[in-house]
């Protein structure tokens, strides 16, 4: 098959994947986001010929309107813009899950500082406050007084782009110092992680230490109906312990792995490609 | 196996060892000063600076 690549930046997660679909023969396309320009109508050359585009873009925004040109241009693409759309909003992620009844925290959104401090206060302390987009855990904060969420959302009313001021809030979750990353591909897990740190976030880019997690049925339950309810794809589920069960806090689109395929025995890029694989096949085997 | 190759780095002029085996985009950090280097070509190798990450990159 002809894989097209899109990416902006090439991490060690797209070398891993090059490097497999290469070792098995297959042709790849590699499409810097940054060079191409997308017409209503007609699709840009580089994705001439490609049966699949795997959407490794870096850079939300771009991942978000490169799919769904995409589609326009019935270019099969991994994930789809649908998903790429309710991954990337961390309020459209709560509410697919809730309505998917998944557990996840307690979530509140507000659009004034002074609604934004009566969720705080009814919430208590500490808890939570995210950007409704960002990633790698930046500008997340973890209120621990009055005063402080006072501050917080008074220099997030005044950060310069209007989302900033779409206030969400989050209960905090008393896990045990860890959390679990399951990588999954339309909601079959493939591998999964804890991430520790002493730190409130738990992200693997900010230093958490990672470790090898073997998924039980609930974990597997829980991956399987929070794929399906933000369109399915190569996913990363994130997870917490709270007391005997798990909650869903998150479901990202463009997943990152050279942490997890360190950690566990798994070789998650030969997973990936497989399921690349099976799902061309499918495809195919669909329009003949 | 970690074969190098030589490439300029942009900023100070330099030049500086490189993996062989990377990719067109793939970031290096430059030796000298640390900053990140996006790999612009190959075949010659050619190195700019990085663009800055921003709010939106990442998962």
């Amino acid at each position: 098959m002809k894989v097209g690549l899109l990416y902006s930046r090439i991490r060690r997660d797209e070398k891993l994947l090059l490097s497999e679909l290469r070792d098995r023969g297959h042709e790849v396309a590699k499409i810097d986001v940054r060079d191409e320009q997308f017409g209503l109508s007609d699709p840009p050359e580089a994705f001439d010929g490609v049966d699949v585009v795997v959407d490794r873009c870096l850079a939300t925004s771009r991942s978000l309107y490169v799919t769904q040109f995409l589609d326009a241009y019935d270019v099969p693409v991994v994930n789809g813009s649908d998903t790429a759309d309710v991954c990337s909003d961390k309020v459209k992620n709560s509410l697919a899950l809730e309505a998917a009844g998944v557990p996840t925290p307690t979530t509140e959104v507000a659009f004034t500082t002074d609604s934004a401090l009566e969720i705080i206060e009814r919430f208590g302390y500490p808890c939570v406050i995210k950007p409704v987009v960002g990633s790698w855990g930046r500008l997340m904060a973890k209120v621990e007084s009055r005063s402080a969420a006072e501050a917080i959302l008074e220099h997030k009313a005044t950060l310069g782009h209007y989302q900033h001021k779409v206030f969400y809030i989050q209960e905090f979750v008393e896990k045990p110092g860890r959390d679990i990353r399951v990588v999954a591909v339309d909601g079959e897990p493939i591998a999964a992680m804890t991430r520790s740190s002493d730190h409130w976030l738990t992200n693997a880019a900010k230093g958490a230490e990672v470790e090898p997690f073997g998924p039980d049925d609930r974990v597997r339950d829980l991956v399987a109906t929070a794929s399906d309810a933000v369109g399915g794809g190569l996913l990363g589920v994130d997870l917490m312990e709270a007391g005997d069960d798990y909650t869903v806090h998150e479901v990202n689109h463009t997943v990152e792995f050279k942490a997890l395929n360190d950690a566990v025995d798994v070789d998650v890029p030969a997973e990936v490609v497989d399921w690349l694989e099976t799902k061309v096949a499918n495809e195919t085997e669909a329009a003949v | 196996m970690a074969d190098t190759i030589t490439a300029e780095d942009p900023l100070t002029g330099e030049e500086i060892e490189i993996p062989s085996d990377v990719e067109v985009g793939e970031i290096v950090d430059s030796p000298a000063t640390g900053a990140e280097l996006e790999v612009i070509s190959v075949d010659p190798v050619v190195l700019e600076e990085a663009p800055e990450l921003e709010e939106d990159w990442g998962e």
